[in-house]
């Protein structure tokens, strides 16, 4: 998957309309943290609806790409394909009271944020493996230290200053990438 | 991007917990699960008794096919059978 994971967004693209398996596997690999964040933390859709419109992006993503004007806007088009069927699932659920009386969570302050976040994450791809590991265990699984040190058998009162020194490397990273001033 | 402190950074990571993982193979394996749902439908369009047999037992006939049978991939496998 090496291969594919260095490709652009636009390149995935093509290689998927040419039918490489490789590239359509990165593709949901790369965007499958942001599509279940717009259903679950956006929508707040219960498991059985998430799922379905996780599957629905996917599928209309596949279907579609042939459509697509821009290749290299794939996650915007994802980004609404999302909101929009998940919108959709909440009223088939019958909750279209319910979403009309509550504040719009999925506004497109929301999804830059979200963007962002996604950005940061595929950044974390150039950090060593162990970094990455220990990083995503502990801030996107929710894991226990004990739980890391048991895994990954290394001491838990050690985990906190790993996550330290890993998160400073990123940090760094991604002041080289934007070449900004480091926020002090 | 933004520069961003390491808080920032922890704040963005937790934004994107991963999904299961059962969810990202389904996804994955959409292109193939539609090539053998393709294949199936054509079969059975061609084959009154196949397509009995598939109706009766719909999770059967997607595992023969190497389709892992979810609610998705069988409410499509019926739906499609159905309108033929």
């Amino acid at each position: 998957m090496a291969g594919a994971r260095s490709l652009s967004d636009s390149q995935l693209v093509a290689r998927c309309r040419d039918g490489d398996a490789e590239a359509w596997n990165e593709v949901v690999e790369r965007f499958s943290r942001y599509v279940y964040a717009i259903t679950q933390r956006g929508f707040q859709l219960s498991g059985a609806d998430a799922e379905d419109v996780f599957q629905e992006v996917f599928a209309r993503t596949y279907e579609r790409l042939g459509d697509l004007r821009d290749d290299a806007a794939l996650r915007p088009w994802l980004a609404q394909t999302t909101r929009r069927l998940s919108i959709d699932s909440l009223r088939r659920g019958g909750r279209e009271q319910a979403t009309e009386s509550l504040p719009e969570p999925v506004d497109d302050a929301w999804i830059a944020r979200l963007d962002e976040a996604l950005s940061v994450h595929q950044a974390m791809d150039e950090l060593p493996d162990q970094c990455q590991d220990v990083l995503d265990r502990f801030f996107c699984r929710d894991e226990s230290y004990r739980v890391i040190g048991a895994d990954l058998e290394i001491p838990a009162g050690t985990i906190a200053s790993r996550i330290s020194r890993c998160l400073a490397r990123m940090r760094e990273m991604l002041g080289k990438e934007t070449g900004a001033e480091p926020v002090r | 991007m933004h520069m961003h402190d390491e808080e920032t950074i922890a704040r963005l990571l937790r934004d994107l917990p991963r999904p299961p993982e059962a969810w990202i193979r389904a996804a994955q394996e959409l292109p193939a699960a539609r090539v053998a749902l393709d294949d199936l439908v054509e079969r059975a369009l061609a084959d009154a008794e196949l397509r009995r047999t598939v109706l009766a037992d719909i999770q059967a006939a997607l595992r023969q096919e190497g389709v892992e049978p979810d609610r998705r991939s069988a409410a499509a496998l019926r739906a499609r059978l159905s309108d033929l």
